[in-house]
């Protein structure tokens, strides 16, 4: 660790200081507000510092590497953790509960997931994952008073300890093969030896549990409904997000460090799993009635349609991976918000009849719902047509054609759900829907505008892809080169 | 520009209207009314400019283009050559004449409806006229979305299965066409080492042996689909039948029309080899929706349900004639997409007009309503007459065309397309029949056209006359394009203008004499 390190570690100094006087604050005097404005804050001074670090490779070993993939995955971490932070209050404001240490947790979760990402060793990565598990136990179970809550936290923290178990043994063995917990010096064993050795590739099986379980992938998706649908909106829209993506962001650099394209194995296990998430998850998502697990189980299915690019494996590939999860952190920041947004304080609007007629109540809420929707499904003038197009591109350029084939029957499911929703919305509304408590404009100005800005981002990157496309060329120049 | 400036106005439009639906009702009317208006003008006005003036060299007439995603080689390509023209002066005229059939129809959200109508339009529009396929499955789902809320908000009592299953179908087979676009794509940049989407590039790609026929089989899915051809054309009915009048008239007039236009212009180009390998079994397939189709049709007792079958049937004369590959086909194939565009379309606002007069589709319960409604009589004998193909109407020139074409290519399927015609005329019958002679069922609420309606139908009828009388501008303007997508069809044919030689082998005395050389030798 030298001094100059500290520099290059600014983002997750931020997050971290911010916590710290996040927490002080609190034991001052409780201010939602105020706390409110030190997270929004500490996220823009973390992305600030983040920005001048494009463009090179940095590692500080043994640990950490900042590079252009890390710098990436950390500045879609941050700001997606900001929009989160932005529907929080609205959603919170209404609530009884003790609304500030909620900030604190989101915090430390956002550090988690950014360690996560720059970590090429097992401690790092063994830290940052943990860190983010255990604010989630408690950012799930938040809302303590209801049932549902404490018992999709309970569950939460059942299984990602098992999952943790599991990663940890498979380090151990894949320790106990190589003689080295760094990326790099396991690349370097592997490349010194033609087959890969039985124990590691079990080693790597194990941590396959770990990984797939933070991902929510079949078979290790089991929690995802419940947890979804207990957690409170925001903390939904978080680990549908930046948990996934910071594992999914570390899957990628480990598996380009130790040059794991390499063996069909693995990359067998992956297409096995990319294709049971994409049919599970869509199949069990036709019949649902409840948003949120409609939604947990879109992502599954989404998360198996990413395993295809992942799969690519070329450069092609990690763009593809780059670009679809901003697509799919817009779209599902954006749903989840619009959930948020519509609940009050005795439950979360998860019901599909919660949305019938919405278009003619609310229209905006409801545009923006079908945005998001549309772009799940993948359908032109969104971020998600483009991000699937992406993907497509990748699994052909590689001919992959199985997975293609899948992919596209899985749309055509998907589809149908999709519209489900859509159509509910459209619908003419029965009966006078009771009219809601509304809340104080300006408390709901920060979710309204949270949502416009985010359903600008969709059309935008649908419309006009050429720039993100630039942005993630011009980060991933350094990994690439790596590849 | 120019081009660009359709599209432009099409989707402003549609947005002005949405908004504008909140101060006045009335006020979408107007603005959807105007904009189809000038686009329509803008349409005809290049038709009086065309060939001299803007082409100086091969069939283009109007080209744009700007990089969009330069990284990934797309570009917003939009190009003008006869065959788009054509589509689009039927296009905006369909367009209008859907504003002025929703006028007293639609009443709630009319501000919705008309963004809706006009997106449909500007879909339909950039379909016509995008050089990229990129951009061309862009559009081509563009026209997707607002199709559905079309069908699923403002359509009849079964509205929401019929939307489910037009946008599942055409999704699924939309989404089979991307993947080969994007074969196409690789393809391509792996042969030549640039990678574009770009339809003047990717023509005349080579294909490794086996790849192009899954390729082809990509783009056939979605716009066989689309067509429909019989195996695939579930979705039409109920899509038509539970859709609005104006939902219904976009999709029998327009909508269809992408399916034929995209099979003319990319498929036939693009794989010159597997679509004639390809041919017979395509045109088997037109025969069977035509037969198959009209005896459908025949059987149906939901108005609007019968003509939707009739346009399964008269699509079966495209399929046909677009495996021909010959011109005369060709012209019938542009001919009857246009005089089906109008005459269906018109069949399918008649439909509408009695539904809003009896609120039923159902033709058990009509009869007799000639006496009644003489002026509606008329304008509806003129467009079933159209229908099953009446020399002097527009749709007998297409057919006929058709026939011609396809007699070269494979006389005996023609023989069979050629009984769909008897057929249409059973069914065309039927409508008239049922509808307006025999004894009269009731004369409650009957009144016959208002003004509005007049304004609507006699411009239709003024131009399946027209059609029907001297198609020549119209075959005039297709030519040019018609034959560049033949192109790659000429080598081949070089060949044989020189006739093989009639041979007449010896044989034993009593065995029959055969003919060696086929029908070029007989010319």
């Amino acid at each position: 660790m030298r001094l100059n390190d500290l520099t290059y570690l600014m983002p997750l100094l931020v997050l971290v200081g911010a916590s710290i006087v996040t927490m002080l604050s609190v034991a001052v005097k409780r201010n939602h507000r105020v706390v409110f404005g030190l997270t929004v804050l500490a996220h823009l001074v973390a992305m600030y510092f983040l920005l001048p670090l494009r463009g090179f490779t940095y590692p500080i070993p043994p640990f950490l590497i900042i590079d252009g993939w890390g710098v990436f995955t950390m500045g879609l971490i941050l700001a997606t953790s900001l929009f989160v932070t932005m529907v929080s209050y609205a959603y919170f404001e209404q609530r009884e509960e003790r609304k500030e240490e909620y900030y604190i947790l989101l915090l430390l979760a956002t550090l988690g997931a950014c360690v996560l990402v720059i970590s090429q060793h097992f401690m790092a990565l063994f830290l940052g994952l943990e860190v983010l598990s255990v604010s989630l136990y408690a950012l799930i179970s938040y809302l303590r008073t209801r049932e549902m809550s404490d018992e999709a936290g309970i569950k939460y923290l059942i299984l990602a300890a098992m999952s943790s178990a599991f990663m940890l043994f498979g380090m151990a063995l894949m320790y106990a093969v190589t003689g080295t917990m760094a990326f790099p010096e396991m690349a370097a064993f592997l490349n010194s030896g033609q087959e890969m050795p039985l124990l590691f590739l079990t080693g790597f099986g194990l941590i396959v549990v770990g990984v797939g379980f933070k991902l929510g992938v079949v078979p290790f998706h089991m929690w995802a409904p419940d947890v979804y649908e207990g957690a409170p909106a925001p903390v939904t829209a978080f680990i549908a997000t930046v948990s996934k993506g910071g594992m999914m962001g570390l899957l990628i650099r480990f598996i380009s460090e130790t040059n794991g394209y390499r063996y069909p194995s693995l990359l067998l296990i992956f297409t096995i799993i990319a294709i049971a998430s994409m049919l599970a998850g869509n199949l069990l998502a036709l019949r649902q009635k409840n948003i949120k697990r409609l939604l947990a189980y879109s992502s599954i299915a989404h998360l198996g349609y990413l395993l295809i690019a992942f799969l690519a494996g070329n450069q092609l590939g990690v763009e593809a991976v780059s670009f679809y999860l901003v697509a799919y952190f817009i779209t599902t920041l954006g749903a989840f918000g619009v959930v948020a947004f519509l609940s009050d304080n005795v439950r979360d609007a998860d019901q599909l009849e919660d949305y019938r007629g919405l278009f003619w109540r609310r229209p905006a809420t409801a545009a923006i719902f079908t945005a998001m929707l549309l772009s799940l499904a993948g359908i032109p003038l969104t971020a998600g047509f483009v991000g699937k197009f992406y993907i497509l591109a990748s699994g052909v350029n590689t001919q992959q054609w199985i997975l293609v084939g899948m992919l596209v029957l899985n749309s055509i499911i998907g589809v149908y759900y999709y519209i489900k929703v859509i159509a509910v919305m459209f619908a003419q509304p029965e009966q006078k829907p009771e009219l809601r408590k509304v809340l104080h404009p300006a408390i709901s100005f920060a979710s309204g505008a949270t949502m416009a800005v985010l359903g600008l981002l969709l059309v935008w990157i649908g419309v006009f892809p050429s720039t993100l496309v630039q942005l993630i060329r011009g980060l991933l120049v350094t990994f690439m080169a790596s590849l | 520009m120019m081009l660009a400036w359709l599209l432009i106005l099409l989707m402003a439009g549609g947005i002005l209207a949405w908004v504008s639906g909140r101060l006045h009702a009335q006020a979408p009317r107007w603005i959807a009314l105007f904009v189809s208006l000038a686009c329509l003008s803008i349409t005809l006005f290049l038709w009086t400019q065309t060939p001299p003036a803007i082409s100086p060299a091969g069939t283009w007439l109007l080209r744009y283009e700007l990089p969009w995603v330069p990284q990934w080689g797309v570009s917003f390509s939009l190009a003008l050559d006869g065959l788009s023209l054509l589509m689009l002066a039927l296009t905006f005229f369909i367009g209008l004449v859907s504003v002025l059939i929703s006028w007293k129809e639609i009443k709630n959200k009319v501000g919705f409806f008309h963004f809706n109508l006009l997106w449909v339009l500007a879909g339909i529009t950039g379909v016509f006229l995008t050089m990229d396929l990129f951009l061309f499955y862009f559009f081509w789902e563009v026209m997707l979305i607002p199709m559905y809320f079309l069908i699923g908000i403002w359509g009849h009592e079964n509205r929401t299965y019929a939307a489910y299953k037009f946008f599942i179908f055409t999704q699924a087979s939309g989404l089979l066409m991307l993947l080969s676009i994007l074969g196409l794509y690789f393809v391509h940049g792996a042969a030549t080492g640039t990678y574009t989407f770009n339809y003047f590039e990717l023509l005349g790609t080579n294909f490794p042996p086996g790849v192009g026929g899954w390729l082809m089989a990509g783009f056939l899915a979605a716009f066989l689909v689309k067509l429909p051809v019989v195996p695939f054309h579930s979705w039409l009915p109920d899509a038509h039948s539970q859709a609005p009048t104006a939902g219904s008239v976009i999709l029998a007039g327009l909508l269809l029309k992408t399916g034929a236009y995209g099979l003319l212009r990319f498929v036939i180009p693009l794989f010159p080899e597997n679509a004639q390998a390809f041919a017979p079994g395509a045109m088997l397939l037109g025969v069977i929706g035509i037969l198959y189709g009209a005896l459908l049709a025949f059987a149906q007792t939901d108005l609007k349900r019968l003509i939707a079958y009739t346009s399964v049937s008269h699509m079966g004369f495209v399929v046909l004639g677009v495996f021909a590959f010959n011109q005369w086909a060709y012209q019938g194939v542009v001919m009857q997409m246009i005089t089906h565009g109008i005459s269906t379309g018109a069949l399918f606002i008649l439909a509408g007009l009695l539904y809003e007069r009896l609120h039923t589709r159902d033709i058990r319960q009509m009869g007799g309503f000639w006496p009644a409604i003489p002026k509606m009589g008329v304008i509806a004998l003129v467009f079933v007459m159209a229908s099953l193909g009446l020399p002097g109407l527009g749709n007998f020139i297409a057919e006929f065309l058709t026939l011609v074409g396809s007699w070269r290519a494979n006389p005996v399927l023609t023989i069979f397309a050629t009984i769909g015609l008897v057929a249409a005329t059973v069914y065309s019958l039927r409508i008239m029949q049922r509808v307006f002679l025999g004894a009269q069922k009731t004369s409650k609420g009957m009144r016959d056209l208002s003004f509005r309606e007049m304004v609507i139908a006699l411009p239709l009828v003024a131009l399946i006359l027209w059609l029907g009388l001297y198609p020549q501008p119209v075959l005039d303007l297709a030519q040019g394009s018609l034959e560049e997508q033949l192109e790659a069809y000429q080598k081949p044919e070089l060949k044989t203008t020189s006739p093989n030689a009639v041979t007449l082998t010896a044989h034993p005395q009593d065995s029959v004499h055969t003919l060696k050389g086929g029908s070029h030798a007989l010319e």
